[in-house]
This record gives C-alpha cells, sequence and structure tokens, in this order.
C-alpha cells in the first residue's frame, strides 16, 4: 500500500457547440512513491485533461463528472474546493508545459518562491528565502543565490522550466504532474532536465505522472505507461514490456511509426487516417476505423485482457510474447 | 501509395451560421438589429410610408403650425408626433430627416473605412519611412477631437450634404487606419503571409487578397461604431447650425429648429427627433457590441 | 560531380535593431551605440546537388531557419550569395525583398498558420500558377484536383476551408500548394514537427515517395535527429550561426566527428535504449547576441583546450571521410598536449 496517487474511473465532459464531449473516459491509474508514469497519446487524447482533472483545475465549460482521485489515500473529489486548493502545491503539485504559467513575470524568483513557501508553512522571509535556495541546488541549477534574485525573462526556457519544477518541489509533494514539460525545449536541455527528474523521483520519493505525446522521451524516463486514445487508456504496464512487447494495435502502430526504427529511407510503417474527433467517436473501440485488426466484435465494448502488470483494452490484442 | 489517403474530412457546421447563432444569444442585440432594420427601412422608404412630403412646401399650411401630437390637421390625417412651426407634420420630418441621417453616417463611414483600410495596411505592409510618415499623421489627428476637425472643415467647405460627408470622412478615417495597422501588423508576422510573399505573389494580391481578409472582423466593428457616431457628429454639426438647413431636414437640424421651443410647451419639435437619434445610435452600438463579443477569438471554443 | 543546383556561398546573416530616436541622441552624447546586432549566420557555406535531400540540424539560436528563409528568398544574406543555378534567389529593394524565381518553395512548420484561414484550399494552391501562368485558367481546376491527389486528398477537398481539416491534412495541402510552382527545391522548416507521431510517419512517407517521383531536391530543416537520419542523403550540424559538421547521412550517424554532435546524439531519448540511457550536454546554449569568443561550443565541450578560447575552427575534411568538420580536434589539436585527454 505505497500508492501515492491513485486515480479510478476518472471522467471529465465538456460542453461545446456539437454537443457533450467526453475527453476523459472512465480512467483509472495509480503511482507508487518515487515511480514515473508515462500517460502518452496523441492530441485529442485527453491526457492534458487528465492530469488537469486530477488537480481539479478543469474550468467551464468543462467538468469533472466521476471518479475519485486518492492521494496518499484522501479522495480530493470528495473535499471542499477550498481544501482541495490548500493541497494543490502542498501535496500535488503541477508542472506545464510553458513555465510562464507558473513563474509571475514581474516579481523576482526568490520573491514568488518564498511567497510560495509562507502559503503553506508559516516561517520568516529570510528562512523561505533558504528553502528556495536550497530547492534550486535540488534541481541542478547553478548558482542558485543569484538566481533568485533574477526576473524570470532573465532566464532561459530551460532555466525558467528547472524553477517552475523546483516550484513543484518546494513542499515536497507526494505527487507531481508535469504537462509535457519538455516539449518545448531544445534537447540537449531537455536531456539534462530528464535526467534531473529521474534522480529527483529516486531520491525524493515523489510519484510522477509525466504527460507527453513523445514516445522517446517516456521510454527513457517512465517507470510505466500508460497509452491514451480518445480520452481511454488503452495499454497499460511496466515501460519495457509497453514498449519492447506492445499489444493494442493502436501502441504497435505508433511504436511503429518512430522513424528510429527503420532503416533509413524506407517506407514508414503507418496508422492511417486522422486523430479522432471526441465529438464524433465510433461506438465500442474508439480505434476501430483505423485499426488494421478491426472486425465487427469491435463495435461493442473492448474487454480488458492481459497478464500481470500489462493490460491492454482490445478485442484482438497481439499476442503475448 | 492510395491508402495515404486520410479520413474524410468532416463537414462542420459553417462559420456564418455559427456566428448567426452566437449573435442571437443576446436578446438585446437581436432587438436593435431588428429597430435597425425597422429604421433603415421606414427612412428609405419615407415617400411611402411617411404621410407627407415635409419637402413640398406647397403642401404645408401655417394653420397646422404647432399642432399636438395626435390632432388632426387640415390634411385630414392624424399628426402622431405633432407638427412643427412651419406645419410639417413630425412624423414624416423625422422620416426624411432619419434618410439624411443614415446617408450621411453611412457613406462617411464607408469612405473613412475605405480610405483608412488603404493607409493601415500600407503602413503595416511596407514598415519604415511610410509605416511612420502615415502613423504620425493618424496619432496627430487622433489626439485631435473630432467635432472640433469636422467643424473647422464644414467652416471652410459650407453647407451641404458632399461636404458634410467629406468633412466626417476626414475626421474619421483615422480610426479604421489605426485599427487595420493594428490587426494587419499581427497578421503581417503569420506563415501564410511569408508563404505568399515565397511563392512569390504580387505585393497587392498579398494585401487584399490574404491580409485585407484576415484584419476585416475587427474592422468590421469599428465601422458600425463609426457610422454611430458619424451620426451622432453630423447631428450635433447642424443642431450647431453648420450642417444641413431645414429645408433638407436630418435628425440634428430637426432638435435645432425644436430646441428653440423647448421652454415653451412645445416639447415635441425637438424630443421626438431627439429620441429617433438616440435609438438609432444606441441600437447601432449594441450591435456593434455583440460583433465584438461574438468575434473575439477568446469566445471561441 | 555534377554541377549542384544550389550554392551558398560564405552567407551571413546579421540582424539589427536600431535605436530609437532619444537613445539615439544618448548615443550621440555618450559616444556609445546602443543598437543591437544578432549575427544568425556567420560564414555558411554549403551546396545541394539536383536530387540530393539535405538535412539542417540544429537547436534554438543555431540559425537553421533563417538558412532555410534565406534559401527560400524570404531574407536576403547581409553578406555572400545564394545561386540557384546560377542564378540569385532574391534580391533586396529597399526595405522590402524581390523574390526573384518561383523554383525554391518554402513548406512552413506550422499549417495551422500557413495556410490563410480566410481562402478555399483550392484557391491557395492554385493562386500561384495562376499569378504565374505555369497553367491556362481551365486546366488550373483539374490541375488543383490533381495535386490534391497526389497528396493523399479527394479533388473534391478544393472548395473548404483550411479549418475543415486535420494538421496532417493541411500539411498535405501546404505541399500541394508548394508542388503547384514546379518548383526545382522546396524547403521544409520543421515541415512535420508539429504533427502527432502517427500523422508524422505518414507525412514523411509522402514526402518520400514524392521525391522518388518527382526527382525533388530539397533542404530540410529540422530539429529531429531520427527525422532526419531518415529522410536525408547529406546533414548539416548547426551550432549558433556555423556549420559546425557537414557529412553523409550513413558517415554522420555511425561516425559523428564533432564534439557537439557526438553530444547531441549521446542527449537525445531514443526508443527502445532503455531507462535514463542518455547522457545530456551540460550547460546552456549561449545567447546569439553575445556568443562565444573561439569555437562557440567551447564552454559546453568536454574536450576543449586553451586554443578552443581563442581561436575559430573552420570547416576541414576529414581524412578518408566525405565529411568536413570545424573543430581544433580534427585540426591540430586543441592546445593540450598530446594523450592528455582521454577521446
Amino acid at each position: 500500500m505505497n500508492k501515492a496517487l491513485d486515480v479510478r474511473g476518472l471522467t471529465t465532459r465538456f460542453e461545446t457547440r456539437s454537443g457533450m464531449v467526453t475527453a476523459v473516459n472512465g480512467v483509472s491509474f495509480s503511482v507508487e512513491r518515487g515511480r514515473i508514469m508515462g500517460l502518452v497519446g496523441e492530441s485529442g487524447s485527453g491526457k492534458s485533461v487528465t492530469g488537469f482533472s486530477i488537480l481539479g483545475l478543469i474550468d467551464e465549460p468543462g467538468k469533472v463528472v466521476a471518479g475519485e482521485v486518492l492521494v496518499d489515500g484522501q479522495d480530493l473529489r470528495a473535499l471542499s474546493p477550498d481544501a482541495v486548493r490548500r493541497l494543490r502545491g502542498a501535496r500535488v503539485a503541477m508542472v506545464f508545459q510553458d513555465p510562464m504559467m507558473t513563474l509571475n513575470p514581474v516579481l523576482r524568483i526568490g520573491d514568488q518562491m518564498a511567497m510560495a513557501v509562507r502559503v503553506h508553512e508559516k516561517m520568516s522571509k529570510r528562512t523561505a528565502w533558504e528553502k528556495a535556495r536550497q530547492t534550486l541546488e535540488i534541481v541542478g541549477i547553478p548558482s542558485p543565490a543569484e538566481r533568485l534574485k533574477a526576473y524570470p525573462h532573465q532566464l532561459s526556457g530551460g532555466m525558467r522550466q528547472r524553477v517552475a519544477i523546483a516550484i513543484a518541489l518546494l513542499h515536497r509533494p507526494s505527487v507531481i504532474i508535469a504537462d509535457e514539460p519538455t516539449t518545448a525545449l531544445d534537447v540537449s536541455i531537455q536531456g539534462q532536465i530528464l535526467a534531473e527528474v529521474r534522480r529527483l523521483a529516486d531520491e525524493t520519493g515523489t510519484a510522477i505522472v509525466w504527460v507527453t505525446h513523445d514516445l522517446a522521451v517516456i521510454s527513457s524516463l517512465a517507470d510505466d505507461i500508460c497509452v491514451m486514445y480518445a480520452g481511454r487508456i488503452v495499454e497499460r504496464g511496466p515501460a519495457e514490456d509497453v514498449i519492447g512487447a506492445p499489444r493494442h494495435p493502436y501502441t504497435v502502430g505508433l511504436i511503429g511509426s518512430v522513424p528510429s526504427l527503420h532503416e533509413p529511407g524506407t517506407p514508414l510503417p503507418q496508422i492511417p487516417g486522422s486523430t479522432p474527433q471526441l465529438s464524433n467517436l465510433p461506438t465500442g473501440c474508439p480505434f476501430r476505423p483505423r485499426c488494421p485488426r478491426a472486425t465487427d466484435i469491435c463495435a461493442s465494448e473492448p474487454p480488458i485482457v492481459g497478464e500481470g502488470d500489462h493490460t491492454v483494452s482490445c478485442h484482438h490484442p497481439m499476442e503475448a510474447p | 501509395m492510395a491508402d495515404t489517403v486520410s479520413a474524410p474530412v468532416e463537414a462542420r457546421p459553417a462559420r456564418f451560421r455559427n456566428f448567426c447563432a452566437d449573435f442571437a444569444r443576446s436578446p438585446v442585440a437581436v432587438i436593435s438589429l431588428i429597430l435597425i432594420f425597422g429604421l433603415l427601412f421606414v427612412s428609405f422608404a419615407a415617400p411611402l410610408v411617411s404621410p407627407q412630403d415635409p419637402y413640398d412646401l406647397a403642401k404645408l399650411d401655417w394653420l397646422d403650425a404647432f399642432l399636438k401630437p395626435g390632432t388632426v390637421g387640415s390634411g385630414g390625417y392624424v399628426h402622431i408626433l405633432g407638427t412643427d412651426n412651419a406645419g410639417r407634420d413630425m412624423l414624416s420630418a423625422i422620416f426624411y430627416g432619419l434618410r439624411t441621417s443614415f446617408v450621411i453616417g453611412l457613406s462617411a463611414g464607408v469612405l473613412a473605412l475605405v480610405i483608412g483600410i488603404c493607409l493601415g495596411l500600407a503602413a503595416a505592409y511596407f514598415g519604415g519611412r511610410i509605416e511612420a510618415l502615415i502613423m504620425r499623421i493618424v496619432d496627430l489627428q487622433l489626439s485631435m477631437p473630432a467635432i472640433l476637425l469636422a467643424l473647422v472643415l464644414v467652416a471652410v467647405l459650407g453647407q451641404g450634404v458632399g461636404q458634410i460627408i467629406l468633412a466626417l470622412v476626414v475626421a474619421q478615417y483615422a480610426y479604421f487606419a489605426r485599427t487595420t495597422h493594428g490587426a494587419a501588423t499581427v497578421e503581417r508576422g503569420k506563415d501564410y503571409i511569408e508563404a505568399a510573399r515565397s511563392t512569390p505573389l504580387p505585393t497587392v494580391r498579398v494585401l487584399f487578397r490574404h491580409l485585407l481578409p484576415n484584419v476585416l472582423p475587427p474592422l468590421i466593428v469599428v465601422a458600425t461604431v463609426q457610422v454611430a457616431s458619424a451620426i451622432a457628429l453630423e447631428a450635433t454639426l447642424s443642431f450647431l447650425g453648420v450642417g444641413l438647413p431645414l429645408t433638407e431636414p436630418s435628425l440634428g437640424s430637426l432638435i435645432a429648429n425644436g430646441f428653440k421651443y423647448i421652454h415653451t410647451d412645445r416639447y415635441w419639435l425637438s424630443i421626438y427627433p431627439g429620441i429617433f437619434l438616440m435609438v438609432t445610435v444606441v441600437a447601432i452600438n449594441l450591435v456593434g457590441d455583440q460583433v465584438r463579443t461574438v468575434l473575439d477569438p477568446r469566445q471561441n471554443r | 560531380m555534377k554541377e549542384p543546383l544550389l550554392t551558398v556561398e560564405s552567407i551571413h546573416k546579421r540582424f539589427t535593431r536600431k535605436p530609437g530616436l532619444v537613445m539615439r541622441g544618448i548615443d550621440r552624447l555618450s559616444g556609445r551605440s546602443s543598437g543591437t546586432t544578432v549575427h544568425a549566420l556567420s560564414d555558411v557555406t554549403l551546396s545541394v546537388a539536383a536530387g540530393e535531400v539535405l538535412g539542417l540540424v540544429g537547436e534554438s539560436g543555431c540559425g537553421k531557419s533563417t538558412l532555410g528563409r534565406i534559401i527560400s528568398g524570404i531574407y536576403t544574406p547581409s553578406d555572400g550569395r545564394v545561386l540557384l543555378d546560377g542564378a540569385p534567389v532574391a534580391r533586396a529593394r529597399g526595405n522590402n525583398i524581390e523574390k526573384l524565381t518561383t523554383r525554391v518553395q518554402m513548406i512552413h512548420q506550422d499549417p495551422f498558420a500557413s495556410l490563410n484561414p480566410r481562402m478555399k484550399v483550392g484557391e491557395t494552391i492554385a493562386e500561384g500558377p495562376r499569378v504565374h501562368k505555369l497553367a491556362s485558367a481551365g486546366d488550373v481546376r483539374k490541375r488543383v484536383r490533381d495535386l490534391l491527389q497526389q497528396v493523399g486528398l479527394e479533388g473534391a477537398y478544393a472548395d473548404r476551408l483550411p479549418h475543415q481539416f486535420s494538421g496532417g491534412q493541411r500539411q498535405r495541402i501546404a505541399i500541394a500548394r508548394a508542388l503547384a510552382m514546379e518548383p526545382d527545391l522546396l524547403v521544409l522548416d520543421e515541415a512535420v514537427a508539429s504533427l502527432d507521431v502517427s500523422i508524422q510517419a505518414q507525412v514523411l512517407n509522402l514526402f518520400m515517395e514524392l521525391r522518388r517521383k518527382l526527382d525533388l531536391t530539397a533542404v530540410f530543416i529540422s530539429h529531429d535527429l531520427s527525422v532526419v537520419r531518415h529522410v536525408c542523403d547529406r546533414v548539416a550540424i548547426m551550432y549558433l550561426g556555423r556549420i559546425v559538421e557537414l557529412a553523409s547521412a550513413r558517415e554522420l550517424y555511425e561516425k559523428p566527428q564533432h564534439p557537439y554532435t557526438k553530444a547531441l546524439f549521446a542527449s537525445v531519448p531514443t526508443l527502445g535504449t532503455g531507462r535514463a540511457a542518455f547522457q545530456p550536454i551540460k550547460g546552456e546554449i549561449p545567447s546569439p547576441l553575445n556568443p562565444p569568443k573561439g569555437c562557440a561550443f567551447h564552454p559546453r565541450c568536454p574536450m576543449a583546450g586553451p586554443r578552443c578560447r581563442v581561436d575559430l575552427p573552420a570547416l576541414k575534411p576529414v581524412a578518408g571521410t566525405a565529411t568536413t568538420v570545424a573543430c581544433h580536434l580534427n585540426d591540430g589539436g586543441t592546445g593540450i598536449e598530446k594523450g592528455s585527454h582521454a577521446a
């Protein structure tokens, strides 16, 4: 019973012009302390909305309509909005793709970090700055004392993202949700941050949900992977199993279309069609229209099959190795 | 390799239908729009719908002067809004006056729009000295009250519909130029403009086929507001006595004429044209407001 | 070897921000200049042979997009020449740039921004050929349909507006627009970077198929090393406005020469290598406003010696290969005693 985060049956809907759209459809997963869970999917898969839903950050016209979000065994969905706000930042924190979502452009890094510290803990300003300095050191920022005096615009994109991660870490939360945090960064900077995040998870015991579209990033970072498609988790399991021996036809197609696995110049295996419109999903398995293995039975809800930790939601999964 | 054919494009509701649906969300705006169409109709169909031709001096009877609203005059019909000092049926005068106001407001608005668009586009697209020159002139002009500028111009040019339109255009084009410039500066940096330039397409084509259609939405909003303000400006000029003579009634000259009697109990001479003017200007502004709300990208889902 | 189709001859590109009126006055009084100049490209020379696909790879600030825009005739170089079959691509005329050829066409990164949102896609494709009289008015409609089919879309889509298409479909339309001009050279600026992985594979396949069919020559700009490896014949690695390594794709990926290239490969996570198998490059990318002296990579380079801090390395061929690399290691050493560092 070491679950830092346990999500059960999370469902989020949005009201749009073309009617009610279910962006997250009965998503369940759990993350243990010190482990990194990769939430992978393409645009419209609901991976980011899942992250936002966990933290209760869904605004009109969206609404979390069902599910439980247990952080250290406590259900966030059963708490009042005020209580959730108090827990946010302290026990669950978020890192966004754009660090400027977290950072205030007109405040020095040290001031905003100290402020964030003192929201949840009573301490002097001086102690708060010291705590901020230590946290910057933890995320591997060189000469942290000087960075504290800088304004966000004086830092590079990679450095800003490190500061955002440091702010998320301030209160040693049980869970950090990171939404595409390295997508906008250069590869060499991304590499630095990934290495740092891996170390943080191992050393601090924080559970991390890493939301991304990038299979290569997630395969080198995560312990476990959930693959999302059209608002559902279609495959889950230990990272090496999901990447090494995928069983859902969608995961197979996704991994197959990565160029580095093929002889240069040869045609890439491709998934036909476009990413789905949530307002217009087929019955049963949402991947059915693009799936090479689809048959008539796929119009009914797919069963969850698999051994142990590695499961897929599919009528015709690939053979287990 | 025919298997690269992607999934069929789904038919989404057309933009115009969405626009109408969003617009209709505000009942006030819908009522305003209906009002505007009603006013446009009675003004342009004034010769057909008004009981009297207020221009035709032969039809005016001194005996009918200052009849109260609702009185039957020598013509044998009810003067719903009364008559003025010359025995003119107020309702007819207002319909005709409204027509003059609309003609002046719309033509001044459209002309100012065209001139403003050309200047704003040129400034945004060419940049450098051209931009500096055009935009400084525009800034200079925007720092002066429009009414002052229009007054001076009418004083110089003389009275008449054409002169007033010209004065209003000069007083108002700057708003369009600035709005166009602002929107076009944003759009100019976008990739589709770069793509058009790198094809390469002729500059005029890039300006009018690519840049212009994409800066039009904010201009529509400015245009509605500016038509309303042109109507109000014209009324102000006429009220001040430098606009149109009473023989060619606009709402402003009607109000000015009635104003002389405001301290007697003959309130209807100025109140009713005033109400029509106010309703027209407010209705246009309300419609403009709703159009702005609908076109606001932050509203889109 | 046959004549190259495109030659880029030692071009430089400087972007200067002139100080405002007030600052100019202050400058005059103080005798300093507050205008800023960014050297986006410094002394870049390369050529592309007909039928070849050249990859331009680098991180932000390396100048790859600027180079692509200069080749496409959207910018002109501050110094040096860009010639297509011996003729310049564009020339500067006052504030504006006049593009002199239709033979180079560009495909942008973001298909949501590169199509005029208020123009039917058929018109977007037909516009160029019609203006340049590449086809008669009657033929244009048929040509648009053919092009749409060629990029894997239905001809009937010509009457739709861009917002009715998905990102991948829009990128196909952008490709059709470029092909409509019958270009000799395509410049693709991160053309698949904003697409979903599964859609990216579709567009890459389309590109490779069109390349075979139409014998296309292309400059393929990307930050994604695996994509570049898949579609390019030769690759130029750029860092802070300069080419640091130019090699055939095979040689580059088998035996990278420049320490930056090696570090780049090491820091990219790849599928199937397992957890945390990457070693990131230390340090930040320097600002192009204020690049380091000597070799621009020396502050981050594990092999840097004293010479790297002062001396700018030139692109020199590597013995026994077709690779050229700008590194002192390949040119007499970094100024450290031989054998004092492990390779």
